[in-house]
């Protein structure tokens, strides 16, 4: 279901979380929430979820008015950075909880609890208490819980941040697919412009409390709207007023009239891709991103000389922000 | 390495050494302070023979005192149970002003001598009441003087566990469609249940020993008024001492009995927490 939300304001004393906020968001979309911590995208969520209350504006969901209600009647389901499982209920307990609550028949919630708890790959945990779950386990149990009650939305408050990398990639790849599968509209939040290009077809972008572009993954990175987006969602350097993906920067041993040179001055191996850190002959610094083998074609090597020419850059009218 | 094998053999021996001595000092203490007096109560009671000890626990003044002593320390401690949840939930989670005031005013109860406190408690609520309630000398004093000097232990066992609460799980909850007060029944109260029962715990047994307010509100009036530890104190004064002891022993074994039940349930509901 779609959800709709209109200049959203919240301060937290002096602070101010939501700055005038308008997002609309589609229904069945996959979006991510991203921007840097206190960039006030948890607290949209939360106003969205109905934890929050916002000072000023409105919140619409599936084209009805929730501003004014509470959380436990919107109809949505929300996972948390910490799981906040139930600690003295036991897998199934949790996961059954929405619907004990929502008085559903005995044999009605014990179906759907296996449904779910097959879902989530964790049929055989039914009968453990959270404190016996890794905390991968114990996100899907969250999930599974949150899913229980057939929300109309599905809310996630940073929902890896609290695992291991290892864990972290699995569960993305996983969340995708479950999207794909129970087609809820989902909403998460992410300080990880990776997570968000990986796993959301939409993304939003905030800062400072303000939303700063509405985007897909590749839209973003391709034509982002500031200096502060372009830097966010991917590598930048700078010449000058000009902005510059690192591997927009043409590398070249010799020079053909449009270039400038340059020393190289560190070069660092990331396994497929090779990063150059140039000084040009004014003292300019850049960041030049190569494939490993044209870095080895260039024989490239610490102090040499090459010339150098951005083959793509980007100017933004205002200051950079943040 | 044969060196610091042995450095640490050495090492090992000295925290085995340390903790031995730790434990035998702890054995030795709580073997005077509280294993010796009790037994030498229980020596004492039953000094007499069986027969007499039966008789004694089984005077009827006797066993109103208990019955009294029993009722009224399990109905203080099923009140603080309520009140002191309402009162510790109030402090942490309401925000309103002069709210350190009425926290530091909880530990009164704990500072003021027992005996002061029935005093004022007479004073207040006696034959020359200010308020123009009168309740010296009955049962309902009884109740009164016993809430008066129990009413830190939940607040205090609680409060911490509240504060240390992290909102999520009530919040996913709220958003899985409960209410704020199937919330607090589903979510809260589990959570808090170990430190509620600990602290009813301690306020049963308070309550059960309790004297020095008592004695004073009470009026120790036989078969109405008059709680165990009074009787005890009177049989004493009246150079009883065998009798004494049999009460006192019919005390404890009852009081053991009833905090061995709440830390079993205690120990059952923390079985789970992480």
């Amino acid at each position: 279901m779609s959800i709709l939300v209109r200049n959203a304001t919240r301060r937290f004393g002096d602070f101010t979380a939501l700055d005038d906020v308008s997002v609309e968001i589609p229904s069945g979309s996959l979006t991510a929430l991203l921007g840097p911590s206190g960039s006030g995208k948890s607290t949209l969520l939360r106003v969205i979820a109905g934890l929050e209350r916002p000072d000023a504006g409105s919140v619409e969901i599936d084209g009805r008015d929730a501003t004014s209600l509470p959380p436990q009647r919107r109809g949505v389901g929300f996972v948390f950075q910490h799981y906040a499982a139930f600690k003295h209920m036991t897998v199934r307990e949790n996961v059954a909880f929405g619907l004990k609550v929502a008085r559903r028949p005995k044999a009605e919630i014990r179906a759907r609890v296996d449904e779910l708890l097959e879902l989530v790959q964790l049929p055989g945990l039914a009968d453990r208490y959270p404190a016996q779950l890794s905390g991968g386990q114990r996100q899907r149990m969250a999930l599974a819980r949150s899913l229980a009650t057939q929300p109309s939305v599905l809310l996630l408050d940073e929902p890896f941040g609290a695992l291991d990398a290892r864990v972290r990639k699995e569960l993305r790849a996983w969340l995708r697919h479950l999207h794909d599968e129970v087609h809820v509209t989902t909403v998460f939040v992410t300080h990880d412009q990776e997570e968000a290009m990986e796993v959301a077809d939409r993304i939003v972008v905030m800062n400072h409390g303000r939303v700063e572009q509405v985007g897909g993954p590749r839209d973003l990175y391709e034509h982002p709207a500031n200096a502060f987006v372009m830097g966010f969602v991917g590598a930048v350097t700078r010449l000058g007023e000009h902005f510059i993906r690192p591997h927009d920067i043409e590398v070249r041993r010799q020079p053909n009239g449009t270039t400038s040179e340059a020393m190289v001055e560190r070069l660092v191996h990331l396994g497929f891709e090779v990063r150059a850190d140039l000084v040009l002959h004014d003292g300019q610094r850049l960041a030049a991103q190569l494939s490993r083998q044209d870095a080895e074609e260039l024989e490239l090597a610490q102090g040499q000389i090459v010339f150098v020419r951005p083959s793509r850059t980007r100017q933004f009218a205002e200051a950079p922000a943040g | 390495m044969a060196a610091s094998t042995l450095a640490r053999g050495r090492a090992g021996q000295e925290v085995r050494g340390g903790a031995a001595l730790l434990r035998g000092t702890v054995t030795l203490y709580l073997s005077l302070i509280v294993v010796l007096p009790l037994t030498a109560v229980v020596w004492r009671s039953s000094r007499d023979g069986w027969g007499a000890f039966w008789e004694a626990a089984t005077q009827p003044q006797a066993l109103a005192a208990l019955r009294l002593t029993f009722a009224v320390a399990l109905a203080v401690a099923a009140g603080n149970v309520v009140m002191g949840t309402v009162i510790a939930w109030v402090l942490v989670r309401d925000q309103f002003p002069g709210k350190r005031v009425v926290n530091a005013l909880i530990d009164l109860p704990f500072a003021l001598p027992t005996i002061v406190a029935g005093i004022t408690l007479l004073a207040l609520y006696g034959s020359s009441s200010p308020v123009g309630v009168d309740i010296g000398y009955t049962r309902a004093g009884v109740v009164l003087a016993l809430a008066f000097v129990t009413l830190p232990f939940v607040v205090r066992s609680v409060q911490p566990v509240l504060l240390t609460m992290e909102p999520d799980m009530e919040e996913a909850a709220r958003c899985l469609g409960a209410g704020p007060l199937t919330s607090f029944r589903r979510i809260v109260l589990p959570t808090i249940a170990p430190a509620l029962l600990a602290g009813a715990a301690l306020a049963f047994a308070r309550a059960v020993g309790e004297f020095g307010s008592v004695v004073i509100l009470s009026g120790n009036i036989p078969y109405r008024t008059e709680v165990a530890s009074v009787h005890v104190f009177s049989l004493v004064e009246n150079d009883d001492v065998g009798s004494a002891a049999a009460v006192s022993v019919v005390l404890l074994a009852t009081s053991v009995l009833v905090l061995a039940g709440l830390n079993l349930l205690q120990r059952r509901r923390t079985r789970h927490a992480d």
